[in-house]
């Protein structure tokens, strides 16, 4: 059988099965735009929305004559990113040109670093489900600028082919770009989609701790690529690591950690697939196909692509102290994992009720409820509660949406109070929250509008309860023969009468004492 | 009247006009004028600015009437190389890519001359992108030698050397890369200084070589070459190259015109075989005058700037391959849709636009330089200029620590007949390799007239060179040498030049 170099298979192998045959091998590279609020090499804003090509100047429209200057803030977020990643930093480095012509290039060149990033050999440690630990070697980490961006007009798929014309907006273009990059991770095996979910989510919440990006996936400031390759697995598996690696495919831009995690999947079954049938992996890039959950080819990465990288002359030697290092040190928070493991203990949360709350993107929220004198339990019921489905509905994280609607920690703090306080049930509260997210005022504004108030008076409460039973003489039967649930229907009579405003505790013992089961 | 005030230097055009005996507006109508009766011979201006200079001039005279405190050369007028941006003014680089390209920004050193209020009076000629040593290689045609119009008048910036040589401004900005203010200085029998790289700002520079550019003063005299300088240097905060420390005092350097005391050093890898024997002539009495003067001489070996010339080739192409790849026809310039191609791709664009757009001196350096850098090419080709580079560095600090300048003829010859070079581009190359050494290792130098050539009558300039952000040292020894040569001849060289406005000669 000839080896052909092969790009769709017929049909993709099972996972499982490729797994058996073949060792994956992985390498993420991810783009993640620095929040500055200026470009890496000029003054323009990098606010995120603005009209197309408003934010721009001489200098990052490579106008003639422009010379670049490099962003401090840029440097120092990319000195503590290499820090927060175990990484060595540069005494000496400098920034390189990488040409080649493109539209959306203002320059033809992208200023990036080349053999001298700013940081180099770290690792990160990422969590997986089963609460292991796995280390990601990383290579390095670089500063860059990002490109303009192109929006193909008239065609159906709003890519360039077939597409009537082109639209550029440089307002991207400059924009402070760190590329981390991971060595092949290798050892991962048949959780090597999860090991690359992991990583990308733990990355995400280490930059998000660091305060150097928004880190947001759908708005292309934080971007993956995800590299893949299989290798026969070794009849011992300690042997494995001696067999050498296999011709590797690059998926571009994948937009979820779900996709990341759906990505290496897919690849692993289409590479088994053609590796299997004896074909051989073509070099290329890959798009990945969200929709779908495929990847098509992309072009050829061939090794005649030369980006004729040389040290550019228009910038000085960015040449970090040791006092600067170890000052932004200094500024590094807990990194994301200890910091889980300790709220974890803290908070007395199962593993599960942590993976949720992180997933909702509340643990900071949380934290200040605590700190607000709110308890773990309760700033979780109440930030998991109306504020999360409020914010999913409006496609917007719980922080943003809170801060929209003015829900403060301290306010969340303070209904819980209503609540242990004795003022308000769970379901008043309900409404008390409620009326916070509509804009009516703190928790006791509200009750206190609403009316919203416990009703303590035994009197009212003996009144009701007597009326209740007397009304349902079959129920309270069934509870004087011992039928201690169907006392819930009375409560909820003795509720409704009260117009909710009662303590259904209170109401529950009272009504057992007059039925002799108290 | 008008005649003879384009004569005068620009300290005395300052001082009229401080005295109010002139206007900024008599002056800078007079140069206009001087403008439009030789620049049809000369061809010094690729764009001359009627109105907008005698709307700054007349913003400087009105200033001066309401008593402002202006600076020394408010009002006196200037002539800007095209390759500086300028807002409102085209700047073509002398090349059909950027015909009509009007940039929307000023250069820092067009800034600070508007700043200091000196009207612009237009934009001079260059070889394309500054490429080359003759302004043959401009596509708006050669600028020419006032001293032999059939002659070149050096190059790149051979707009600014002739507009200064021929009395249309007084004074004018170059850009050196490898000799592109000094040559030209050396063969029109003016005076040019490439500052210290990185005491001038780049900042609207179009970039040829990004490591060796440098913008510097053209003008007649050194004091005049003096009062520019200190115009236009100083730290800016938009190069990231420039240097943040006080501007050494050029000005002050000049009019003391002292050497005595100090050792000059005669380059030997830069005199005697391949040189002109008139050119070599000039350079060993100026010399000798520097010793009567009271200045001692030694010899100093720099056996590194053989190599000079072969590490520059490499360098400059590599850079230039990278700062022209943005002349590209998508944002700005000019536009050419590929022949035959229905429906042609951005790239194919691109590559018709660049074809049509650049000469072929541009093309083939940006070849060059794409090859240098290719992968497996980059250490022997770019690798090993930079280590050269270094080498003739060291070579400089070597020969400084025996003297306090170093001399050598600017220019192995006079200036060529056009077309002379220009189908042997190693043989115009060659000429640069007096100058070349200085933009290499980022060190200050100027070229003076020394006399005229016996063979031709026609101008050669010596090279001083100083350490790095020691300029001053320039001006000292510039202005000595000056003052005694001046005492020699009994009248400005220049004044020996064929008068233009009487009719061309042929």
């Amino acid at each position: 059988m000839t080896t052909h170099a092969t790009r769709e298979p017929e049909t993709l192998m099972g996972y499982d099965e490729a797994l058996t045959h073949f060792d994956p091998v992985m390498g993420l590279e991810v783009h993640v735009e620095l929040g500055t609020a200026t470009k890496m090499f000029c003054g323009c804003s990098t606010t995120f929305g603005a009209a197309p090509n408003t934010q721009t100047c001489p200098v990052c429209l490579g106008l003639p004559g422009a010379l670049p200057v490099v962003n401090e803030i840029g440097v120092e977020s990319a000195i503590r990113i290499g820090l927060a990643l175990n990484c060595e930093i540069a005494t000496w480095c400098r920034f390189a040109r990488k040409n080649y012509f493109y539209p959306d290039m203002p320059k033809n060149f992208q200023t990036s670093q080349y053999d001298e990033p700013i940081a180099y050999e770290g690792y990160l440690d990422v969590d997986l489900d089963d609460g292991t630990t796995f280390r990601v070697p990383i290579e390095r980490a670089h500063m860059e600028e990002d490109t303009g961006k192109s929006l193909h007009v008239g065609g159906a798929t709003g890519r360039i082919q077939g597409a009537d014309h082109s639209l550029v907006d440089y307002n991207r273009a400059g924009i402070p770009l760190i590329e981390i990059v991971t060595k092949p991770i290798t050892g991962a095996g048949e959780r090597a989609p999860e090991v690359a979910r992991a990583y990308a989510t733990a990355l995400r919440d280490l930059l998000k701790a660091l305060d150097v990006s928004d880190v947001k996936m759908e708005q292309g400031s934080m971007r993956a690529d995800v590299n893949l390759s299989l290798r026969p697995r070794a009849a011992d598996a300690q042997d494995q690591d001696a067999v050498p690696l296999g011709t590797r495919t690059e998926t571009k831009n994948v937009n979820s950690f779900r996709s990341v995690e759906r990505a290496v999947r897919h690849e692993v079954m289409r590479h088994g697939a053609i590796l299997h049938g004896g074909g051989s992996i073509l070099q290329e890039t890959r798009h990945w196909h969200e929709d779908t959950g495929l990847t098509t080819s992309g072009r050829e990465k061939s090794d005649a692509e030369d980006y004729r990288y040389f040290p550019e002359p228009d910038l000085v030697p960015v040449a970090p102290t040791r006092e600067l290092v170890e000052a932004l040190r200094a500024t590094l928070p807990e990194p994301p994992a200890e910091r889980r493991k300790r709220l974890l203990a803290d908070w007395g949360y199962s593993d599960l009720e942590m993976r949720d709350v992180q997933n909702a993107g509340v643990v900071e929220l949380i934290e200040a409820t605590v700190s607000a004198g709110g308890s773990p339990a309760g700033a979780r019921k109440w930030w998991m509660g109306e504020p999360s489905r409020r914010a999913n509905g409006q496609a917007q994280d719980v922080a943003s949406y809170a801060a929209e609607v003015g829900l403060t920690p301290a306010l969340v703090a303070e209904l819980e109070g209503l609540v242990t306080g004795g003022r308000l049930n769970d379901q008043l509260a309900r409404q008390v929250m409620d009326g916070v997210l509509d804009g009516e005022g703190t928790p006791t504004a509200v009750a206190d509008a609403r009316g919203l108030e416990l009703v303590k008076d035994d009197g009212a409460l003996e009144a009701a309860v007597d009326a209740v039973i007397a009304a349902n003489e079959g129920v309270a039967d069934k509870v004087r023969d011992g039928k201690l649930q169907a006392a819930g229907a009375l409560i909820g009579l003795v509720m409704k009468q009260m117009k909710g405003q009662a303590d259904a505790a209170r109401a529950r013992e009272m009504i057992l004492a007059k039925l002799g089961q108290g | 009247m008008t005649t003879d005030l384009t004569r005068r230097s620009a300290a005395e055009m300052a001082s009229l006009l401080s005295t109010r005996e002139v206007s900024a507006v008599e002056l800078t109508q007079a140069h206009l004028d001087r403008t439009d009766a030789v620049d049809a011979l000369v061809h010094s201006y690729l764009h001359v600015d009627h109105e907008g200079a005698l709307a700054q001039a007349r913003a400087v005279d009105q200033r001066r009437a309401a008593g402002d405190d202006l600076h020394p050369l408010a009002g006196v007028p200037i002539a800007v190389k095209d390759i500086l941006t300028t807002k409102g003014l085209p700047t073509t680089c002398g090349s059909r890519i950027l015909e009509g390209w009007v940039p929307p920004y000023d250069a820092t050193v067009v800034t600070r001359l508007r700043e200091a209020g000196m009207p612009i009076l237009g934009k001079t000629n260059l070889d394309e992108f500054a490429m080359g040593s003759s302004t043959e290689h401009s596509a708006y045609g050669p600028s020419r030698n006032p001293w032999d119009l059939e002659r070149i008048p050096g190059g790149s910036g051979g707009g600014s050397s002739s507009v200064i040589a021929s009395f249309q401004a007084p004074l004018a900005i170059g850009t050196d890369t490898g000799g592109s203010i000094r040559q030209p200085a050396a063969v029109t029998g003016t005076v040019g200084t490439k500052p210290t790289y990185g005491s001038v700002s780049r900042y609207g520079l179009v970039a040829l070589a990004s490591s060796l550019d440098q913008a510097g003063p053209c003008a007649r005299t050194v004091l005049d070459t003096a009062l520019l300088h200190a115009v236009i240097a100083g730290h800016d905060q938009l190069d990231s190259t420039s240097i943040d420390a006080p501007v050494p005092a050029v000005v002050e350097a000049a009019l003391r015109a002292d050497v005595s005391g100090m050792t000059v050093g005669v380059i030997r890898q830069l005199t005697g075989e391949g040189y002109q024997a008139g050119v070599q002539t000039r350079f060993d009495e100026a010399v000798a005058l520097l010793v009567e003067r009271g200045a001692k001489v030694v010899e100093v070996d720099c056996p590194n700037f053989d190599y000079a010339l072969a590490a520059y080739y490499l360098i400059l192409p590599s850079e230039a391959s990278s700062n022209l790849a943005k002349f590209d026809a998508m944002r700005y310039g000019l536009r050419v849709p590929p022949a035959e191609v229905d429906d042609p791709s951005a790239e194919q664009v691109m590559a018709a636009s660049r074809d049509a757009g650049f000469g072929d001196e541009v093309k083939r350096r940006i070849i060059l330089g794409t090859y240098a850098l290719s992968s497996g090419y980059y250490d022997a080709y770019y690798g090993q200029a930079q280590k050269v580079r270094r080498l003739i560095a060291d070579d400089f600090s070597r020969a400084f620590a025996s003297a306090d300048v170093l001399l050598s003829p600017t220019a192995p010859t006079t200036a060529f007949r056009l077309g002379e070079k220009l189908d042997d581009p190693m043989a115009m190359y060659r000429g640069d390799v007096a100058t070349i050494p200085a933009n290499l290792a980022g060190v200050p130098g100027m070229s003076l007239p020394s006399g005229l050539s016996d063979e031709d009558g026609l101008p050669t300039g010596i090279q001083i060179l100083a350490p790095a952000t020691q300029d001053d040292r320039l001006y000292a020894v510039g202005a000595a040498l000056e003052a005694a040569l001046l005492e020699r001849w009994g009248a400005p060289l220049l004044t020996r030049a064929p008068d233009l406005s009487q009719g061309a000669v042929t």
